[in-house]
């Protein structure tokens, strides 16, 4: 079977994000006084062909774990779903 | 016989030609290594240059680590080679596994291009071995990820086996413990985010990192393999 797979990456917290304080300070010159805690991360796509769902979210976890993200500094959720046929 | 140093060349390296010159100006024989290349023989030790390796896709050095030169890298550093990562070298290095930890964004989002001051804290390892502790060194820095960061049992096992190899005097990107170069446990494999190849003449500014350079000459052929 055919998995369309999701990665959202994110730094770990306590991890210092420059780019999510430079967005979250810009913000007031827009006129956005509420909005707190800005953090930048990555979505990472992919297919994966599998037998079932939980080898996929198996595989999916496990490239992310050891490729995708490193994991002093980021952390990430998968998430993993039949892919729609063309 | 002059030591030999082999500059580990990936695609969008840019300090190998700094790392040659700064070598064979202090008395070493360097040569290119391609990352492709599966092989380090011949060489006695190792630098991993500053640069953009792999275009520091995904991350610094996330994808350098699968270069087929990583896995002499490996086994030279396990019989006890030294290897030296100089800025995207030294992120090479913590992502091959190789020295612990990791560098992230720079405390205050800018990228660094400047001379600043480390201090040599330990002298038992193989770019510290010519220093003298206390030494203060003017080294460049060229950087946007070199903010050190590990967990706090990995700082604490650093701090307890001595393993911090230089500190920044004036802290100047947020690294923890104002770090800026590791060794790993066996001491012959360092990182450490400052260029001393950029400080070896006094042409450059400052000469004070040609004492590291000259430390990782003296700890060439010193493998047990």
């Amino acid at each position: 079977m055919l998995f369309s797979v999701v990665v959202e990456t994110r730094l770990r917290p306590g991890i210092a994000d420059p780019q999510g304080a430079t967005i979250e300070r810009s913000l007031p010159t827009l006129g956005f006084t509420g909005i707190r805690g800005v953090r930048v991360g990555k979505a990472m796509r992919f297919e994966l062909e599998a037998p079932d769902e939980t080898t996929a979210l198996a595989q999916a976890t496990d490239v992310t774990q050891r490729f995708l993200i490193n994991p002093v500094i980021e952390a990430a959720d998968v998430s993993v779903s039949v892919a729609e046929s063309v | 016989m002059a030591a030999r140093v082999g500059v580990i060349l990936f695609p969008g390296s840019n300090c190998e030609l700094d790392a040659l010159e700064a070598i064979g100006h202090i008395g070493g024989t360097a040569e290119l290594v391609w990352h492709g290349d599966r092989s380090v023989e011949g060489c006695d030790a190792l630098v991993v240059p500053g640069g953009f390796a792999h275009g520091d896709y995904l991350r610094p050095g996330a994808i350098a680590r699968f270069s087929p030169v990583m896995d002499a890298v490996r086994n030279f550093a396990a019989e006890g080679g030294p290897v030296v990562g100089i800025c995207n070298g030294f992120q090479v290095l913590t992502e091959a596994g190789l020295l612990p930890g990791a560098l992230q964004k720079n405390a205050g989002l800018k990228f660094l291009c400047t001379t600043i001051t480390v201090r040599v804290e330990t002298t038992t390892t193989a770019l510290t071995s010519q220093a003298t502790q206390g030494d203060e060194l003017r080294i460049p820095i060229n950087h946007f990820e070199g903010n050190y960061t590990c967990d706090a049992n990995t700082l604490a096992q650093l701090r307890d086996e001595d393993r911090v190899v230089v500190r920044y005097v004036d802290n100047p990107n947020g690294s923890v413990d104002n770090i800026a170069g590791v060794c790993n446990e066996g001491r012959n494999v360092v990182g450490l985010m400052p260029h001393p190849e950029r400080a070896c003449h006094r042409l450059l500014g400052s000469e004070d990192g040609a004492v590291l350079l000259r430390s990782l000459l003296a700890s060439a052929g010193t493998r047990v393999g």
